[in-house]
């Protein structure tokens, strides 16, 4: 027993190395957001196609509902729209833009162009709501549920993977009529 | 010789302007100085999400310069800075402050370090002691190592050596 006293700063050095290995792998991106599991920020944004119209929290009360925050400026968004548009094809949940920072024309044009996968669009030029949401790298995608707590956040461009693996399971969890 | 001494000078002038020029930090709209000193000392203890390694105060990512819009604004409503630190690790979480506060789960990033280096001191310590209370007999003899008589000479070659240093 007392020979294999060696083995200790190997092992140790092994097992600082496994934790810092896997510290490298984490992304410094994926800031665990505390709205989780909060209530949504109440928001009262125009509509991004109609001025005169306002959007409210309160409206999505009963609903689960999805709430992608988008730019037309922001490049990521473009990447992750496609799949956005395909999603919301099959009507599963309503989905609404936080058109974030961004100035209503070329907003309107983006959509024009590369579609509208959105119920609607909230028009937040100045960028308070974002912050209220705690948004910090557009594109973010958010699952709120039918009280109006925030269950799921996603930074960055959805995937297929991440549709797969987070945003569906969550989406059909928070549908059952128990959850 | 004079005209070419002219040019470096103007190329130094030149460089030191372009440094000067990019150091500048992200430009305070000062209005009221005392707010302004107030709302750049809690910013700066905050860390911008988007450039994580710089301050809200420092950066020039526009987030943060809305961070510090909302900051300012904040702080004209009568707000402690407390309340404005809330209002960021509210939105993104304690992530955003350069002092964590003292958890459960920052217990390990708070005494890890000095809990390691008191573990190391105390195992180098241990050994050490061992080591000094051992016969001469228990280590190997160093290939080399002087026979008695080269020893002494060594010593006062030493003793010679530090008089003169």
């Amino acid at each position: 027993m007392k020979r294999l006293w060696f083995l200790v700063p190997l092992i140790a050095f092994f097992a600082l190395a496994l934790v810092l290995a896997v510290g490298l792998k984490l992304d410094p991106r994926e800031v665990p957001s505390p709205l989780i599991d909060k209530p949504a920020p109440t928001f009262a944004l125009p509509r991004l196609d109609d001025e005169a119209a306002t959007i409210r929290l309160a409206d999505m009360r009963g609903k689960v509902w999805v709430l992608n925050v988008w730019a037309s400026w922001c490049v990521a968004c473009r990447e992750e729209h496609p799949l956005l548009v395909a999603f919301s094809k099959k009507h599963l949940v309503p989905i609404y833009g936080l058109d974030y920072k961004d100035k209503r024309a070329d907003a309107n044009g983006w959509l024009e162009r590369f579609g509208n996968p959105y119920d609607a669009s909230l028009f937040d030029s100045e960028g308070r709501v974002g912050i209220d949401f705690g948004v910090y790298g557009v594109p973010e995608t958010f699952v709120i549920d039918q009280g109006g707590v925030i269950r799921m956040k996603h930074i960055g461009p959805l995937t297929e993977t991440v549709i797969a693996t987070k945003l569906l399971p969550m989406l059909e969890r928070l549908k059952k009529p128990d959850a | 010789m004079p005209e070419r001494l002219l040019h470096v000078l103007c190329a130094a002038a030149l460089a030191l302007l372009a440094v000067a020029s990019t150091a500048k930090e992200a430009a305070p709209e000062a209005a009221d100085p005392a707010l302004e000193a107030r709302m750049t000392r809690i910013t700066s203890e905050l860390r911008c999400l988007v450039c994580q390694n710089q301050t809200i105060a420092d950066s020039n990512a526009e987030l943060a310069a809305d961070l510090r819009r909302e900051t300012r604004e904040l702080l004209k409503q009568g707000k402690s800075d407390a309340e404005v630190v809330d209002y960021m690790t509210a939105r993104y979480g304690d992530f955003v402050l350069y002092r964590p506060p003292l958890r459960g789960t920052t217990i390990l990033l708070w005494f890890g370090p000095a809990t390691m280096l008191v573990v190391g001191a105390g195992v180098l310590f241990l050994v050490l002691r061992r080591r000094s209370r051992m016969a001469a007999d228990a280590f190997e003899p160093d290939e080399d190592e002087p026979a008695e008589g080269e020893l002494a000479d060594l010593h006062d070659d030493a003793a010679r050596g530090a008089t003169r240093a």
